[in-house]
């Protein structure tokens, strides 16, 4: 068990905690870097996947675990970002301008869905941002001449300044360079009194506007961060996959996106890069079980799809701050032992009351 | 002529959204939660139906009700299983659980060797019947829908206002520790909305089934429902109904007038408008929260 003796203020909003958090994420930080020499080709893209997935994690995180703002139509802020990187790309249009161009353009999307969000919220708010993602996804199906309508559309090579990224590797230490800037953002946004005030929109809406939080700005503020994130990770998506279609970017892409913050562990920025890599790996170990099902299971074209109901119902049901959570007692288990208790970290037991009632 | 014709089939059309919309609302209204889990149970619903006539031979008639009766037990085991060890919890806990419930719902029934996969058409003995009206053609399948969401609707109405269990289902959805103390069994009635939520869901398929056939994707339509009981209000039963039948007008009338796409998206148009200047609903309830 690690005691920290406090000396400063600056200690308690510090990225790194203590010489522990310092070591561990250089380690990881070095390992990710040189990646490219020691992992194999088909696991290096399975990585650039997972990176690509926790930015846009990270959005929805910001979102739904910070501010507390369900969001089922993230997919549609993903396939702006997605659709503009293809388009400016078609134009050679350098890499950090799409870049900068997709998150803006996914952010002033993001602003127009904030709006019910000042009026509405729970459940309804996921109403009307997945009523939004259906817009979206058809306005993009339907705007032919730019989108390529469902036909779909080729997305050419990334171009950085007079280097075509045109490798394995070259992508990946691209969406290395990405992930680790937009992570060192959410921190520093989570650490500022902004991420203070959407922590506080989170746990109380009425106690954080009678200390003075400007709601609609902070709402607004963080429908367009998670927006800007999620058009960041549809451009490298894009790129990635090298074709895009609208309904890549449809409500099943946005159940997935959270599914991954739910099952990482909601409310921690972890949680997001521990969604992403289940998400990720879930089909890889699907594939490997299936071989030793009997066949009328194994080989059955819904497999996955039950597998993921499942994971996601044993989740919600005990596990509810997911796989970070679980890290966490693991971790207080072995700092602590043998004094780990079994109530350690239960939460008290909250009986419904209605919304709609004075 | 053509545009009373075109407005007949949006008010079927919207008479289905209204049914799906109607378990949401019966869920909702009760136990204060949404379930994304609606159009499954309406998609299980329909294959208990198929599964009676097309497999087991039985008659259309007996068919309803045994599939009414098994899709009630299954709402009900669902309800058991899944939903009441997280009572209490947030209410996105349930709505991620019922997303789950979904998933597994939709890839079991993918995964019934040869009939999962495939399209099936669901005999019924009105299928072929239809009316001219004054230059209007009624389809039975479409006048059967009607009536049968009206008197659904007028029933469930009804058991909420005056029986002893609607209205025990409303203070349980209005205090759940408050409805406990008072001697009403809040985790029964609980078990018993999901298993009328589920008896709603399969007349719902039953009646869809003769118009957009049996497979495993057709709980998809739920998510059309959405728009309809928020338009209605979300709490109330008559809503859910009228805002089905305005979303299914608004949706063929956008088809017929309005370029190709406007119909898939009109819905969702309906229901972002409805969410901005009106967050309550036609028949919501005007009240806010308390600290």
């Amino acid at each position: 068990m690690r005691f920290i003796f406090k000396t400063s203020y600056q200690q308690d909003i510090q990225l790194a905690r203590h010489g522990g958090h310092v070591f561990w994420y250089s380690a990881l930080l070095l390992g990710l870097v040189t990646a490219p020499w020691w992992l194999e080709e088909y696991w290096l893209a399975q990585l650039t996947f997972v990176m690509i997935y926790s930015i846009m994690g990270l959005g929805l995180m910001l979102l739904a675990g910070f501010t507390g703002l369900f969001s089922i139509g993230n997919a549609a802020f993903m396939g702006v970002g997605a659709y503009v990187a293809a388009v400016l790309s078609a134009h050679g249009t350098p890499f950090p301008l799409t870049l900068a161009l997709a998150a803006g353009l996914s952010a002033l999307v993001g602003a127009v869905v904030g709006l019910p969000a000042l009026r509405v919220k729970g459940i309804f708010l996921g109403i009307a941002t997945l009523s939004f993602g259906f817009i979206v996804e058809e306005g993009l199906a339907r705007w032919e001449s730019v989108t390529g309508g469902n036909a779909g559309m080729h997305v050419k090579t990334m171009v950085l300044g007079s280097w075509k990224v045109d490798n394995a590797e070259s992508f990946y230490a691209v969406c290395l360079g990405v992930t680790v800037v937009c992570t060192l953002a959410v921190l520093n946004v989570l650490r500022s009194a902004t991420g203070r005030a959407l922590v506080a929109i989170r746990d109380s809406e009425i106690s954080a506007q009678s200390m003075g939080i400007h709601l609609a700005y902070y709402k607004t503020l963080s429908f367009m961060l998670s927006a800007a994130l999620a058009g960041m990770g549809g451009a490298l998506y894009a790129h990635k996959m090298q074709f895009i279609s609208p309904e890549q970017f449809g409500i099943l892409q946005s159940i997935d996106l959270l599914l991954m913050v739910v099952i990482g562990g909601l409310g921690s920025v972890h949680g997001a890069f521990l969604g992403a890599i289940f998400l990720i790996t879930m089909p890889q170990f699907i594939t490997l079980g299936k071989d030793y099902l009997p066949t009328a299971i194994g080989q059955a074209p819904g497999l996955q799809s039950v597998v993921y109901g499942l994971v996601l119902i044993a989740f919600v049901m005990f596990e509810p701050m997911g796989l970070y959570g679980r890290w966490l007692k693991v971790r207080t288990w072995f700092e602590l032992f043998p004094f780990y208790r079994k109530g350690m970290f239960k939460r008290q037991k909250s009986f419904q009351k209605s919304d709609r009632l004075k | 002529m053509q545009v009373l014709q075109v407005i007949f089939s949006g008010v079927a059309q919207g008479c289905i959204y209204g049914l799906i919309a109607l378990g949401f609302v019966l869920i909702y209204k009760a136990t204060e939660t949404v379930t994304f889990a609606q159009g499954e149970l309406m998609m299980l619903g329909a294959f208990a139906g198929l599964g009676c006539v097309s497999y087991l031979g039985w008659p259309f008639a007996v068919a309803v009700w045994v599939s009414l009766l098994v899709m009630a037990c299954m709402g009900w085991l669902i309800e058991r299983v899944v939903i009441n060890p997280v009572l209490g919890e947030p209410a996105f806990a349930i709505v991620m659980l019922t997303i789950g419930v979904g998933y597994v719902a939709r890839g079991l029934v993918t995964m019934i060797p040869d009939i999962g996969t495939e399209t099936h058409n669901l005999p019924v003995p009105y299928a072929d019947t239809s009316f001219n009206w004054g230059g209007v053609v009624l389809g039975a399948t479409q006048l059967v829908v009607m009536a049968t969401t009206a008197l659904l609707c007028g029933a469930l109405y009804l058991m909420f206002k005056y029986s002893r269990v609607g209205i025990a289902m409303q203070a349980t959805s209005q205090n759940q520790l408050a409805a406990y103390y008072m001697g009403i069994p809040v985790k029964r009635l609980n078990s018993l909305v999901w298993a009328l939520a589920a008896v709603v869901a399969t007349v719902a398929g039953l009646l869809l089934a003769p118009i957009t056939f049996v497979h495993a994707n057709m709980g998809f339509i739920g998510l059309k429902a959405f728009p309809a009981a928020v338009v209605g209000g979300f709490g109330s039963l008559p809503g859910a109904i009228v805002g089905g039948i305005l979303i299914g007008v608004v949706e063929s009338l956008s088809g017929f007038w309005l370029p190709e796409g406007f119909k898939d998206v009109a819905a969702y148009v309906v229901v972002l408008l409805m969410l901005v200047f009106k967050p309550n609903g036609l028949f919501g309830d005007n009240l806010r929260k308390k600290v």
